[in-house]
């Protein structure tokens, strides 16, 4: 295959689904219209908040952080980037020196730093930089009171919300060992603002399931154990590296839709009880009140939504859950629903729900997707701030991405503010008169 | 290896995009990873443009390493010229691409492409933005424009100029450039080409045709100009009209190139500065001090405004542009302060911090900076957030960018009578500390002793401190400095000193005591200090 092929990508478009085996996937290669994994360090600081996250990378690398974290900047945010200069580009030993000075200021101007996070970029990884060799390095001199861990947040490897895996992934071969007798936990997957994190486990601890722990925990040293006896339940489609170490350490994951809207939450929180053998009648006590809450607030925005067309641009991976929730419980109708990568497994209950029309593509190609969009012309189009005010200037309504990755959106509670991030859009658009 | 939280510039490759994103007909093919279209939002949410910039990505990814990235490139780069037919590209490497060596230029020569492929070099590990715009700008030129161009005699025409500088998200150059027009209307000079910012390649050829160029903005247009000066005999006005005094030079300067009159010009009545500036109300801006940071050319521009226009003492100035940093060592020495030249924003911190100024000029970083120190603040040059760039014709440059420059750096202060009346009042309970200045109030109230954490206002009128646990202290004293320890006099005494000096009256004190070698500060230390600081 030339790369011209790859560049047209579309040669090859049907690949069967394990859910569904006629689904066709349009698969494109070509411009990427996304941010890379480095982006993921503004809100996983925000959550570990004993974490440093030190991106051995470009300037082109700070200047990225510093756009995608607007004001955050300002607030002595733990993180920061070593920026390659000339010099370090030189040799290797020398690079690897350079590195063990930054990380000594660093440690020293910001005692309160536990975990220390070496984020590998294009540059570094290009360079070959052997950030794990420095992270094992930099960890025996600092352990125990700095942990140092590495992983790549580069655009050649990552795609956005894929450096949260990638970060998590790298956790995991530290959590301790869950003894082999201990009895069975739950631990949820994937990084969630503090107030729904607590929401969840309120609901499993009403549900009786005792033993519930959270990947990643608000201090990065406070590691969940795992082993056999665990049972996870991602919270966010994006994790597929985590999920795979977790299993290699012996986790067994917990198939189910994801917990956005009324029906996603509690399909969720079913699979959850089904696994630690809740009566289902207890389960349902404890998940019904939140899902009536959840579709009464849903109610109230379906009316401003039913029946509009949405396509959704790649950009988080959250994209598939979302169309799912937006079609059963809000009655839109599905135009495209874009991914940057389509996790067949972790997203199979998602796939089945979708109607058979639906236009799913995996990877981009943006020229192309936006030659579709315009020929579509959706009511609104998900897609990120590079794309969201020339499609405006064309006519058409945007939602950008990034909001739904930092806002709030899981569980019942959130469920009518997922909606409303869909419909104020369009009732902008409906509202202003010039 | 540089550490860092906050960048002035960006890389080279997005200066380079800037340059593209102002021209019409355009396009740039960009060598680079997943990732680096970060840079489209600038464009997209800060400077709010409506159309994505004329950039095309490569987009490789690991995978591709070593083996296809330079037929992806070419691939790229055909389907570019296809889609939007330019009239040129410039092609390049972000810093990634920088390193796996596949000569963008090269590469592009060999495709044969229907239009000129200009190559760009732009080093990303010892170059930035402000060079990589300055570069493509430059390149552009020399590519395009047509050598064998020669003028017509000057006799009966019109003189022309190419105005050369203003870019996508360029610090007001949108409106800069509308007043510079007005200025160059007015001594009947025609303006040839203006350039980047909404010219074409095909433009660009003709960009030899001009009698002489304007260079708005050193850091985009020196290289360019100096070129066209060997190339076409053109010379360059060089003043940079900001400010009223730098705008009636630019008017004379120009006017003698031009072979015009200046004096309609210099007639324009629309230049209000002065007159604010001398009108009674302004008396207390006198000797303000005042600490500025930015470019080189605004922040030049700043201090000289600041002191021959607004009668403020610059207590400080530097510039992150090492390029210009020459003509800053320049203006600094006029101003009597160390030049501060670094891109290091925690060392900009500490130079205001140690200089205590009473008004901050600088860039996004600095309003931030100002905040935490709780001092008023404005901005005068990139980079900027999306609130610097505005709806309203906001220009730096001419008598209406003056005008602008006199309400924006004075609104932050306290004016003149606002001023008297919390000194008269300061008892009163609206004027006490915990309020805050009332030019902030569009942030949180001011934090004890200027700390960054948030507080909730105290209950306000406090000259009678209540017995047991005492809210938290305004000023709490310096004790783990190991400086001279306050008497509880003296502290008293310093609480009666208006809040918004209160903090220079500290330092200085506190200053004086250790020079001195006191131990202790009592109440004659204090106006003793006072007596010594006295101007």
């Amino acid at each position: 295959m030339s790369a011209l092929d790859l560049l047209e990508g579309c040669a090859a478009p049907v690949a069967p689904t394990a859910a569904d085996p006629a689904r066709a996937v349009l698969r494109e290669r070509g411009q990427r219209e996304v941010f890379c994994g480095l982006t993921g360090i503004i809100w996983l600081h925000r959550k570990m908040q004993d974490a440093f996250f030190l991106v051995v990378g470009s300037r082109t690398c700070a200047h990225l952080l510093q756009s995608a974290a607007g004001v955050m900047i300002f607030a002595e945010p733990r993180f920061a980037t070593a920026i390659l200069e000339e010099r370090d580009l030189a040799g290797m030993a020398d690079a690897q020196d350079e590195l063990d000075r930054v990380v000594a200021r660093l440690l020293a101007r910001r005692p309160d730093i536990r975990t220390l996070f070496l984020v590998g970029s294009c540059p570094s990884e290009v360079i070959k930089l052997d950030l794990a060799k420095a992270a094992e390095r930099l960890g025996a001199r600092y352990l125990p009171e700095v942990r140092i861990l590495n992983y790549s947040g580069s655009g050649i490897e990552t795609t956005f919300t894929q450096g949260e895996d990638a970060c998590l992934a790298a956790l995991v071969p530290d959590m301790p060992a869950l003894a082999p007798d201990a009895p069975a936990e739950l631990l949820i997957v994937g990084a969630l603002p503090d107030i729904v994190e607590d929401q969840f486990l309120r609901v499993f601890a009403a549900m009786g399931i005792e033993r519930v722990r959270v990947l990643p925990a608000r201090s990065a040293r406070d590691l969940p154990a795992v082993g056999p006896g665990t049972r996870f339940l991602l919270a966010q489609p994006f994790l597929g590296a985590t999920a795979m170490a977790l299993e290699a350490r012996g986790a067994q994951r917990i198939a189910a839709l994801f917990p956005f809207g009324a029906e996603g939450t509690a399909d969720w929180l079913r699979a959850a009880a089904r696994a630690f053998g809740i009566a289902p009648e207890v389960a349902e006590r404890v998940i019904a009140p939140g899902a009536e809450r959840a579709r009464r607030a849903l109610a109230r925005l379906r009316p401003e939504l039913e029946g509009k067309r949405i396509t959704f641009l790649p950009d988080s991976q959250l994209e598939v859950p979302l169309a799912r929730f937006l079609q059963d419980e809000l009655g839109m109708e599905l135009v495209e629903v874009g991914t940057p990568y389509l996790h067949r497994a972790h997203l199979a209950p998602e796939l089945a729900r979708l109607a058979p029309g639906v236009r799913l593509a995996e990877g981009q190609h943006v020229e192309r997707q936006l030659d579709r969009v315009r020929a579509d012309r959706p009511d609104i189009t998900v897609c990120g701030l590079g794309l969201a005010n020339p499609l405006e200037a064309e006519g058409l309504t945007t939602k950008w991405a990034i909001e739904l990755v930092f806002s709030p959106i899981h569980g019942f509670d959130q469920a009518a503010d997922l909606a409303e991030l869909f419909a104020r859009p369009l009732r902008r658009h409906a509202l202003l008169e010039v | 290896m540089q550490l860092a939280v906050w960048t002035y510039e960006g890389p080279p490759h997005v200066g380079a995009m800037r340059v593209a994103t102002a021209m019409e007909g355009l396009h740039y093919v960009l060598h680079a990873p997943q990732g680096d279209t970060y840079a489209d939002l600038l464009f997209t949410m800060i400077e709010r443009r409506a159309k994505r910039p004329p950039v095309t990505y490569t987009t490789f990814e690991a995978r591709d390493l070593g083996k296809d990235t330079a037929q992806l490139f070419q691939d790229a780069a055909r389907e570019a010229v296809a889609r939007f037919a330019p009239e040129a590209i410039i092609v390049g490497a972000s810093c990634t691409a920088e390193l796996i060596q596949d000569d963008p230029g090269g590469l592009a020569e060999a495709m044969g492409l229907p239009v000129p492929a200009i190559p760009l070099e732009l080093p990303s590990y010892s170059r930035k933005e402000n060079w990589g715009a300055a570069e493509t700008f430059y390149q552009i030129v020399r590519t395009l424009a047509d050598r064998s161009l020669t003028r017509p005699p000057r006799a009966g025409r019109p003189a022309r100029a190419n105005i050369l500088g203003p870019t996508a998200l360029g610090f007001r150059h949108r409106d800069d450039l509308v007043e510079v027009r007005k200025i160059l209307d007015c001594l009947g000079v025609e303006v040839n080409l203006v350039a980047p910012l909404g010219a074409r390649p095909r433009d660009i050829a003709h960009i030899g045709a001009a009698d002489f160029n304007i260079v708005l903005y050193p850091e985009i247009a020196d290289e360019a100009a100096r070129w066209l000066e060997r190339t076409f005999a053109q010379p360059a006005v060089r003043t940079v009209p900001i400010g009223v005094g730098a705008t009636r030079s630019f008017i004379a300067e120009v006017a003698e190139l031009a072979g015009a009159d200046p004096t309609p010009a210099l007639g324009d009545t629309s230049s209000r500065l002065p007159w604010w500036s001398r009108s009674v109300d302004s008396t207390y801006l006198t000797g303000k001090r005042v600490f500025i940071f930015g470019d080189a050319t605004h922040a030049i521009a700043a201090a000289r405004i600041a002191r021959k226009e607004l009668g403020f003492e610059v207590c400080g100035l530097g510039c992150y542009n090492r390029e210009f940093a020459r003509d800053l060592r320049a203006e600094a020495a006029a101003c009597g302060v160390e030049p501060l030249i670094t891109d290091d924003h925690l060392a900009v911190e500490e130079a205001i911090a140690a200089a205590a100024p009473e008004l901050v000029l600088g860039t996004q970083m600095e309003r931030h900076i100002a905040k935490r120190l709780g001092l008023p603040c404005a901005v005068i040059s990139a980079p900027v957030h999306v609130q610097d760039f505005p709806a309203r014709h906001s220009p730096q440059m001419g008598f209406e960018g003056a005008n602008v420059i006199f309400d924006t750096w004075v609104h932050p202060l306290v004016m003149g009578l606002e001023e008297h009346l919390l000194t008269m009042f300061r008892e009163d309970f609206e004027f006490a500390d915990e309020a805050g200045p009332s030019h902030l109030a569009a942030h949180s109230p001011r934090a004890p002793g200027g700390s960054r954490a948030a507080s909730t206002p105290a209950p306000a009128h406090e000259a009678a401190p209540a017995p047991g646990p005492a809210p938290a202290a305004p000023e709490p004293a310096p004790a783990d400095t190991g400086g001279p320890v306050w008497t509880a006099e003296a502290e008293r005494e310093l609480k009666k000193i208006p809040f918004f000096v209160r903090g220079k009256a500290r330092r200085n004190t506190e200053a004086f005591a250790a020079a001195e070698g006191r131990s202790a500060i009592d109440l004659d230390t204090l106006y003793e200090a006072k007596a010594h600081y006295a101007r």
